[in-house]
């Protein structure tokens, strides 16, 4: 077992505020049988900037801007497995709560009106991702294999979703672990 | 709105409380008659009938808010709705709205500045062969063109009430093209009535049973097995209601029936009072068919005169029925029976849990019978002329005939009624369709055929209808068709359930993406995937057949979408560098970062 090559994973927060990232690390004492099993790729955790062939990428938050896209679309390219955690992920949740302003009428609240920040302009440095007019769920841009609900997910759910997937059976979750009230 | 801006408000609504009794159920008639006298429903105008009727905010708000004809919000002086239904849309629905709106500085959706009118439109309003339609303040307008839309402008601009527009505006044609034993032959009113209370009750459900008569909303249950099963039960009242909330789209025949044989509707509801045991009825009339409303009192109040409705009928001592009419309000879900004994009752119209079954627990949790206005015509004519007559006409399971809406691409839309098991080709012919290539059997909820099936018969055994028949000629674009019941579906869900409330947005988002030219193989696996859930998760007959109009376009029909697909398995939903564009003209950047391939 222990020469057997370890699944390959991979996680990123795009318009999200990690704290599906939070819930994973909430998995606790567990993260030693995981790391048997597993190797991080691109993560929070391992700061490797660029993600490379992974068996399966998660991706938490939605889709604001390029930037976003770029890291998605690698994803997409890299992870044979994508998967959409968390509320963000999968319809733009608390981030997507700005698709009701105009952008414009966002900038000039952040940027140029008294209270905004300094300087009165609005930034144009091309190193800024630049954003989108409205936020995005994940599987308007590229295709999404799975999708694990719940804002966050907890972390018994990431567990059993993770252990199924890493040992390849289709992911089942019982109705406690979908339900939020 | 601030109360102060409607100092006079409660004066103004009491007479409308006192008349209806100050009963909660009700409600809807109540925001009705608010709507009309103000043009939308003032928040203060909410909080005086929530405290006259006892009744929290809230219900009032949520009822208020449910349906299409209520505005919360100042819709103008004049509010216009085009019909958006498919055949509207085939007669130039779409650019005369964009003409009007150009022509009166206006936006789809938005009141003008000096708060006028207001423009939008609306789903299917019953006019589909005297196209393309609208309301006005709920009235309706019939083949518009641009010199009507012309006209109309002028008379909004004079601020000339919609009661003094000219009536040729309004004109509603039966367009009866051809007629059978409904239709054709004269009805006495009372004939009916007479040979049931001779004949006695037992004998007369005796001929419905005989007669094999289904119900003609679609679902063709045995009228004498729903009659039988609530005569049984046990109730301190019982109700019998006609369903006239004819919603689904291309569908208009009731509306003719309710124009020129109300007597015969009305005598059919008294047939089966008598035969139940109720003394009350309700003919539910939705919204669009608000200006039958008072001819139909006429004809109850003829009816009164003569005998046939009120106390002791036909001077049967304790044979008493009356009929009140209920007025919808814009929602397509209304025509499910039980979401319209909720409407019935002054509720938002939300289907309930089935069983029980009306029959049992319907209106006020009553025994309650609820037929299609057509089924309640034949029901007298089988009174009056016994179930044997009725039987010999049709096929072994659907006895009698069936009225046809027709519409769409054929030389003569209108009226016709056929016996039942009439090959789909010969109605074709008759029509004068032209060069057709696909019709829609039942509205989008149900069956898109194809040439192919053009030998099929409309009965219960084959093609099961409800009424609509909508002819489109080659070269029409069906994927477009589609799109428009897609729309339909996700506009007219309650909202109640979860796999129709999001399946139907869901549809709607992926077939405007197809539609959009950004589609690909996977996006049509996936509304097969969704198709599949909604038939068998939904809560109600809508979110069961909301996914038919689709699955038939995906199964019959490739050539209508496949070159508009990606060869990709994959394409975003929307125009991602297009997306970035509002973003950049803000910030002046151009750099390769501020673009995506």
């Amino acid at each position: 077992m222990s020469e057997q090559r370890k699944i390959r994973l991979a996680t990123c927060s795009l318009a999200g505020c990690f704290g599906c990232h939070m819930s994973l690390l909430d998995i606790d004492e567990k993260l030693f049988d995981l790391l048997k099993i597993i190797e991080f790729d691109r993560t929070p955790f391992t700061d490797i900037k660029h993600c490379g062939p992974c068996d399966i990428g998660i991706v938490e938050g939605g889709v604001s801007n390029a930037e976003n896209v770029h890291v998605l679309k690698e994803f997409r390219r890299n992870c044979k497995v994508l998967v959409a955690i968390g509320a963000c992920a999968i319809t733009g949740g608390v981030p997507a709560l700005r698709n009701n302003i105009d952008l414009w009428d966002c900038f000039q609240e952040v940027y140029l009106y008294e209270g905004g920040l300094e300087g009165n302009q609005i930034p144009n440095d091309p190193e800024l991702p630049l954003p989108f007019d409205k936020v995005y769920p994940v599987y308007e841009v590229v295709k999404v294999d799975y999708f694990l609900p719940g804002c966050p997910p907890s972390a018994d759910t990431i567990w059993k979703f993770l252990t199924d997937l890493i040992e390849g059976r289709e992911p089942k979750l019982d109705s406690a672990m979908l339900r939020y009230d | 709105m601030q109360p102060h801006e409607f100092p006079q408000i409660e004066q103004q609504l009491v007479p409308v409380f006192e008349r209806y009794g100050r009963e909660a159920n009700k409600l809807l008639q109540i925001l009705r008659e608010v709507q009309e006298i103000f043009h939308f429903i003032p928040a203060a105008a909410i909080t005086c009938i929530a405290a006259h009727l006892d009744v929290p905010r809230t219900r009032v708000e949520g009822v208020a808010g449910f349906y299409s004809f209520l505005s919360l919000k100042s819709a103008g002086e004049y509010r216009i709705l085009f019909s958006d239904n498919i055949t509207d849309q085939m007669q130039g629905n779409p650019e005369l709205m964009r003409y009007f709106c150009h022509k009166l500085w206006l936006e789809p959706g938005k009141v003008s500045e000096d708060n006028l009118l207001s423009v939008d439109s609306t789903s299917c309003t019953g006019m589909c062969d005297q196209g393309p339609a609208a309301l006005v303040n709920g009235w309706p307008l019939t083949n518009l063109d641009h010199a009507r839309l012309d006209l109309i402008a002028e008379l909004i601009r004079d601020r000339k009430p919609v009661c003094d527009w000219p009536p040729m505006l309004f004109e509603v044609k039966d367009n009866i093209r051809r007629a059978g034993t409904l239709l054709g032959e004269s009805c006495i009113p009372g004939a009916a009535l007479r040979a049931t209370l001779e004949r006695g009750s037992a004998a007369t459900l005796a001929e419905m049973e005989a007669s094999g008569l289904r119900g003609r909303g679609g679902a063709g249950f045995s009228v004498a097995r729903k009659w039988s099963m609530c005569r049984a039960s046990a109730g301190e009242q019982h109700y019998i209601v006609c369903n006239a909330d004819e919603g689904e789209p291309g569908t208009f025949k009731d509306r003719v029936l309710l124009h020129s044989y109300a007597d015969l509707v009305c005598e059919g509801m008294t047939v089966g009072a008598r035969i139940i045991g109720a003394s009350k009825g309700f003919l539910y009339l939705r919204g669009e068919y608000r200006y039958l409303l008072h001819q139909l009192e006429q004809v109850l109040a003829q009816r009164r005169a003569a005998g046939l409705l009120g106390r002791n009928i036909l001077g049967e001592s304790g044979f008493d029925f009356d009929i009140e009419i209920h007025l919808g309000a814009g929602a397509y879900i209304c025509g499910e029976e039980s979401a319209l004994i909720e409407s019935l009752e002054g509720k938002r119209g939300r289907p309930r849990n089935r069983p029980p079954f009306p029959v049992t627990h319907g209106y006020l949790d009553q025994p309650t019978v609820v037929d299609n206005v057509e089924t309640l015509a034949c029901a007298a004519r089988i009174a009056a002329q016994g179930g044997a007559w009725f039987a010999a006409m049709g096929t072994a399971q659907s006895s009698g005939s069936k009225i046809l809406s027709i519409a769409g691409d054929c030389a003569r839309p209108g009226i016709y009624e056929y016996p039942f098991g009439i090959a789909l080709q010969e109605i074709l012919d008759d029509c004068g369709a032209e060069d057709p290539y696909a019709v829609q059997v039942s509205g989008p909820s149900g069956i898109l055929v194809s040439a192919q099936e053009f030998n099929r018969r409309i009965c219960f055994e084959d093609l099961p209808t409800a009424g609509a028949l909508t002819v489109f000629r080659r070269g029409r674009d069906l994927l477009q068709v589609v799109q428009n019941s897609a729309h339909f579906f996700a506009h007219e869900s309650c909202g109640f359930c979860t796999p129709c409330r999001v399946g139907t947005q869901l549809q709607k988002k992926i077939v405007d993406k197809i539609a959009n030219d950004h589609g690909t193989v996977s996006d049509l696996e996936e509304l097969k995937q969704l198709g599949h859930v909604m038939q068998t998760m939904s809560h109600c007959g809508l979110g069961h057949t909301a996914a038919n109009p689709v699955l038939d376009l995906l199964q019959k029909f490739p050539d209508a979408y496949q070159h508009k697909l990606k060869k990709l398995a994959f394409e975003p939903a929307f125009d991602l560098d297009g997306a970035l564009e509002t973003a950049r003209n803000i910030t002046g950047r151009d750099d390769a970062w501020a673009h995506l391939p």
